[in-house]
């Protein structure tokens, strides 16, 4: 909401400064969100009178003036408007004055060889208004050297924002008496023209939906003369930000903005028989004052009569019944709307209107005679006709909320203390009544009053928020607890481990273009949200591989050697119930150079399917996964190198991690340049630590140096190293600590279809040393395993 | 006699001469190689009479002692010398530069969110999630915004074209205050706690992404007031930037959930362009930025969430985290927190061993 000092002054007696009044807005619950004062850029502008004008010697269309500013010798300006002239009063830019319009710095100049000291400004030049055609006419009794800001009577400006809950502080009106409750001055009463009504009304005004419409007051004025506003009024709106239409449409305006009320005014010869408040037929169109068509239905409310609709109820009215410049007879409209249905109406149709936000959040039900009064004789004043008599249709609510309150509650729940007498001073200076036991009659204005907590926020603000003071929290004695969960520990350990490891960590949005989601879906159907910000915002991530590939390619795109990103974040899938099922991952990736070319290590490598087993296996071990028992197993993905990718497991069925480097086509997909390396652990399936001891097991280093034998197997091509492994480590359990791949060898000397192994095997002894017959028992156990695995000890 | 001395002080003379060990060895045969002068003179005491060999072997003894002395501290002397010149040899340019390790590091926001929440574990907060994809009862209808409220169309909401089993709206939680109402079904009261998350709105320009970080915080007991809420606030922001000059101005406000409502601004100065937290914001130089908004549960959430309001009240407030974390580390571009670029993350990332503590401080220093 904006409005001018001067109009606030309308409904406020107070001598208190702009600034007071702001200090005081904002601790009142109004907040101010800007103040401009249009006297500062009306700053060296002033008053002139024109003394003498003379053809400019060298231009046709240029006049030289001499011109009386009230104070020194007369200035000569050059000017070029064609109704400067002798004897005219205007308005004079001096040298150092900034032109409003165009942000042009004054300066006294030559124009085509002749001096001139300032300019004379036009409407439009001052931003008072479109005319351009001349410069600004001053009557004859403008004081010469006046500022013009003091003359034109600018004032500031305030900008409030109103919270939805205080519909009855959008209008100037409201705000002042917040104000004076606030001790800023006193509400002025309302100013009611003078009018006399006679005559029933001609219209049958009727409302058929006494839920949606439960009271619809009009009252008919003919012989009205539509014109321009008068300057009060058109300053005020003006100041609200509102532009100047005509007589009629204006003071409907006013009454909205300085009162909070929303009325309309119908032209009486374009409408024909009852008027009504009814639900719309299903399908019924109307024209809008905003030109556009809105097809309505039975839900909504409207104002009809036996030819269609001219109102969208409370929202916005018609273009066919609108007044013009040629309206003579008008039919006002005061109404009160069901705020939810006005609210489910205008969402429908996606129309917002001034009206509209005031009715939603629920107008004054007792202001409607008198709001009708007021627009009434402010037409009858201004625009001349003769009005008739006040037909009203139902009835506004009419029951005052009563709250039984306890004004120690201010203190229990606000935390400051306030007198009882000035609890209820604050309450009644804001309406409220209240009888000797402290039952609180809400005024009816107040549809945000629901219960003793909003009593206590209205002493409060008035009070002062500032007069709360601060209270520790009560603090368990001692020192504080650990807080985090074993989920948060392990987010926060990984989180630090990737980046000791030296990844950087990223956030990407939750949400993926269509197709990057669907590159990485499981077969469920993806989240995509219904009003996307944009396409590429759309369906939430069912991996963080696709967002980070993004991210590297964005990356590569600037210029970057490498990129070594990961995220920790959610990935979305549905559970069983249809709900949201969001699981907690590790997602990196690894893309570009793993090293960069150098004086020692040669060309620049890519990163490989080991570099990501290396940062799984070394982040499910930060996590605190077992991971001396994992299994390595296939089917990472298609969005992975079908031969280089691998997961990793608890058990056959929990897959922890997925690993390996990137599918070719899905690197074209994301049109990043591969080799990429990518990694997922997927936290939810890492097993927890709870309630783990601190002791760790007990642990003495055995006293017997270990002893360490190597084996070189002969296995078919096709075994996978970490079989022969497994059984080798298995081949005696008590003796073998370790086993160790250092060498894998194929070619020259090796057969077709094979490979050679070699694996270093760590003994162990307990009590006493290995004899020579036990490192042949354990040896021959040794080969005996590899054999099962079709492994020949070379 | 003149014949041994004679001889060992050439011995001396010749291996203090040796240049090189072949040089140093060949003076060892010549003195005590087998057929060396000072081997051959030892034989001869074997031929002698015990006089003579009394008279004789001091002479030779020493003759032996001194030369072998010579020769192994000569032998020392150029091992050591020869060693020296080795290494000489090996040198290396070591101005070229060496393998870099690379530097990882933690996103901003994340150890913003690990800051809140080592500052409120200290006070007692435990800190609680909820799911991001959300039904409009719990991001909206049980903190008091019905379906007709027109605060949600304020929230600029994203939704999904699901509906839950019963027919609720499915959507992207707008605020992370829906956590609230899941805690206190789930543990009831009392009840401290803060909720950081990642929250959506559909609003997108220089200030606003369509994704961006709250941190809801919680207390629910008896006798908690407004007092309290603010001092918690006071405590957290003082803990937060490591200033002790933190004022705040609480502003009354509206928010459906909470009652009273109130909207906290904190006071802070411009110096070269950047805000810094700190000072009376009507101070000269100073001025007030809205920081967040908190109030009173509204009853209405109490009673949504199974605590009875008789018997319990409480304090909630909401924080942007990329804002704290923004005006604390100095970034002034909300979009780039989101984009994953390397020089950014490098550049205003931490690194992971600036794990916020109390006794350290939380924060991080430049």
């Amino acid at each position: 909401m904006k409005f001018s000092l001067t109009w606030l002054k309308d409904h406020l007696e107070t001598t208190a400064t702009v600034n007071e009044i702001c200090d005081a807005l904002n601790a009142i619950g109004l907040e101010v969100e800007g103040v401009e004062d249009p006297s500062d850029k009306l700053a060296g502008f002033r008053v002139a009178h024109v003394l003498t004008a003379a053809r400019h010697p060298d231009a046709d269309k240029l006049q030289v003036l001499t011109v009386d500013t009230g104070e020194g010798d007369p200035l000569q300006v050059v000017c070029g408007a064609p109704n400067a002239r002798a004897g005219m009063k205007g308005v004079l830019g001096l040298p150092g004055a900034t032109v409003p319009a165009n942000g042009m710095v004054l300066k006294k100049s030559a124009i085509r060889g002749v001096e001139s000291n300032g300019m004379m400004c036009s409407v439009r030049e001052l931003e008072l208004g479109e005319d351009h055609d001349g410069i600004i006419e001053l009557p004859a009794d403008a004081p010469v050297g006046k500022s013009f800001a003091d003359y034109h009577g600018s004032s500031p400006v305030i900008e409030v924002a109103v919270t939805p809950n205080r519909p009855d502080c959008m209008g100037v009106y409201g705000i002042a008496r917040d104000l004076a409750a606030k001790g800023l001055g006193t509400v002025k009463p309302i100013a009611m023209p003078a009018f006399s009504a006679n005559g029933a009304c001609p219209v049958e005004i009727r409302t058929d939906d006494p839920q949606g419409c439960p009271a619809f007051y009009g009252r008919v004025v003919k012989g009205v003369t539509n014109g321009a506003s008068p300057d009060w009024l058109q300053q005020r709106l003006k100041s609200a930000g509102q532009r100047p239409i005509s007589l009629l449409v204006d003071l409907t305006n006013y009454l909205m903005l300085a009162f909070g009320r929303p009325a309309h005014t119908y032209d009486l010869a374009k409408l024909q028989g009852a008027v009504v408040a009814r639900r719309a037929k299903e399908g019924e169109q109307v024209l809008a004052l905003n030109e556009k068509t809105y097809t309505l239905d039975t839900e909504m409310v409207v104002i009809a009569d036996d030819a269609g609709v001219h109102d969208i109820a409370g929202i916005m009215g018609g273009a066919h019944s609108g007044v013009t410049e040629a309206t003579t007879d008008v039919l006002l409209e005061i109404a009160y709307f069901d705020p939810a249905r006005i609210g489910a109406t205008g969402r429908k149709l996606g129309l917002s209107s001034d009206a509209r936000t005031r009715f939603e959040r629920g107008v004054d039900p007792v202001f409607l005679d008198q709001g009708l009064d007021l627009l009434t004789g402010l037409i009858v004043e201004l625009a001349g006709g003769t009005p008739g008599d006040v037909v009203r249709a139902g009835s506004p609510p009419s029951e005052a909320k009563v709250i039984g309150f306890d004004p120690t509650l201010t203190a229990r729940l606000g935390g400051v203390d306030v007198a009882e007498g000035e609890q209820r001073r604050i309450l009644e200076s804001l309406g409220f009544s209240i009888d000797e036991g402290w039952q609180v009659t809400c005024p009816l204005r107040r549809h945000d009053i629901e219960g003793p907590a909003d009593i206590v926020e209205e002493v409060v603000r008035i009070h002062g928020l500032s007069n709360v003071a601060s209270v520790a929290l009560p603090r368990v004695e001692g020192v504080a607890r650990p807080t985090a969960t074993p989920q948060q520990k392990l987010e926060r350990s990984l989180r630090r481990s990737a980046a000791a490891i030296g990844l950087n960590e990223a956030i990407t949005w939750s949400f993926l273009p269509v197709w990057a989601a669907e590159h990485y879906a499981s077969d469920q159907p993806l989240w995509e949200l219904a009003n996307p910000i944009s396409e590429d915002l759309k369906a939430m991530r069912p991996a963080l591989l696709p967002g980070l590939l993004m991210a590297a390619k964005r990356n590569a795109d600037r210029g970057a050697a490498s990129s070594r990103l990961f995220e920790i974040g959610r990935r979305y899938f549905r559970a069983a119930d249809g709900l949201s099922d969001e699981k907690p991952t590790l997602g990196i990736v690894l893309a570009g150079e793993k090293t960069q070319r150098g004086w020692q290590a040669g060309k620049a490598k890519a990163f490989d399917a080991f570099d990501a087993k290396a940062l799984a296996l070394q982040l499910l071990e930060a996590a605190g996964a077992p991971v001396t028992n994992l299994m390595v197993m296939g089917d990472a993905g298609a969005q992975f190198h079908l031969g280089q990718s691998a997961t990793l497991r608890l058990g056959p069925k929990t897959v922890l991690a997925r690993f390996g480097m990137v599918h070719p086509a899905s690197l074209k997909a994301f049109d990043v340049d591969g080799p990429v390396a990518a990694i997922e652990l997927f936290l939810d399936a890492i097993p927890l630590k709870k309630n783990a001891a601190f002791a760790r097991p007990g642990f003495a280093p055995p006293a017997l140096q270990a002893v360490i034998r190597d084996f070189a197997f002969l296995v078919p091509e096709s075994l996978a190293a970490g079989d022969l492994v497994r059984a080798v480590q298995g081949a005696d359990k008590v003796n073998i600590a370790s086993v160790r791949v250092f060498d894998v060898f194929a070619g020259q000397g090796v057969p077709e279809g094979y490979k050679s192994i070699a694996v270093e095997v760590t003994l162990q002894p307990g009590e006493a040393s290995f004899k020579d017959a036990d490192l042949k028992a354990i040896a021959e156990k040794v080969v005996a395993a590899a054999a099962k695995q079709g492994g020949a000890l070379r | 006699m003149t014949d041994i001395t004679s001889q060992t002080e050439a011995a001396l003379l010749a291996i203090a001469a040796a240049d090189s060990l072949d040089m140093l060895e060949a003076q060892r045969l010549e003195t005590l190689g087998k057929k060396g002068w000072v081997s051959l003179a030892l034989k001869t005491l074997g031929g002698m009479t015990p006089e003579e060999r009394t008279a004789a072997a001091p002479a030779i003894q020493s003759a032996r002692a001194s030369v072998a002395g010579a020769l192994e501290a000569k032998k020392a002397a150029l091992e050591a010398a020869e060693l020296e010149a080795q290494l000489a040899r090996e040198a290396i340019d070591l101005t070229l530069p060496a393998q870099a390790a690379h530097k990882g590091s933690v996103h901003p926001v994340s150890q913003v969110m690990d800051e809140l929440a080592e500052i409120f574990a200290d006070l007692g907060f435990a800190v609680a999630t909820g799911p991001e994809i959300e039904d409009d009862w719990h991001n909206f209808t049980a903190l008091n915004m019905d379906e007709t409220h027109p605060a949600r169309a304020m929230h600029d909401t994203f939704y999904f074209p699901d509906k839950t089993g019963d027919g609720k709206d499915v959507l992207l939680r707008t605020h992370t205050s829906p956590v609230q109402i899941r805690s206190m079904l789930a543990q009831g009261a009392p009840l401290r706690l803060i909720a950081p998350g990642r929250v959506y709105r559909s609003d997108s320009d220089a200030t606003h992404t369509p994704m961006f970080h709250q941190v809801e915080g919680l207390v629910i007991d008896r006798d908690i007031h407004l007092g309290h809420l603010k001092w918690t606030l006071e405590t957290f922001f003082k803990a937060f930037f490591e200033r002790e000059d933190i004022v705040l101005r609480l502003r009354p406000s509206y928010f459906p959930f909470t009652e009273p409502s109130v909207e906290v601004d904190v006071g802070y100065s411009t110096e070269g362009g950047r805000r810094i937290v700190g000072g009376h914001g009507d101070a000269p130089g100073h001025a007030w930025m809205e920081i967040g908004g908190s109030g009173m549960v509204n009853v209405r959430v109490l009673e949504f969430a199974g605590v009875d309001p008789a018997e319990y009240q409480g304090f909630a407030f909401g924080l942007g985290i990329d804002r704290i974390a923004m005006l604390k580390y100095g970034m002034n571009d909300l979009r780039a927190f989101f984009d994953g670029d390397g020089r950014w993350l490098a550049h205003y990332g931490f690194s992971p061993f600036d794990q916020p503590t109390l006794s350290a401080g939380v924060g991080a220093r430049a």
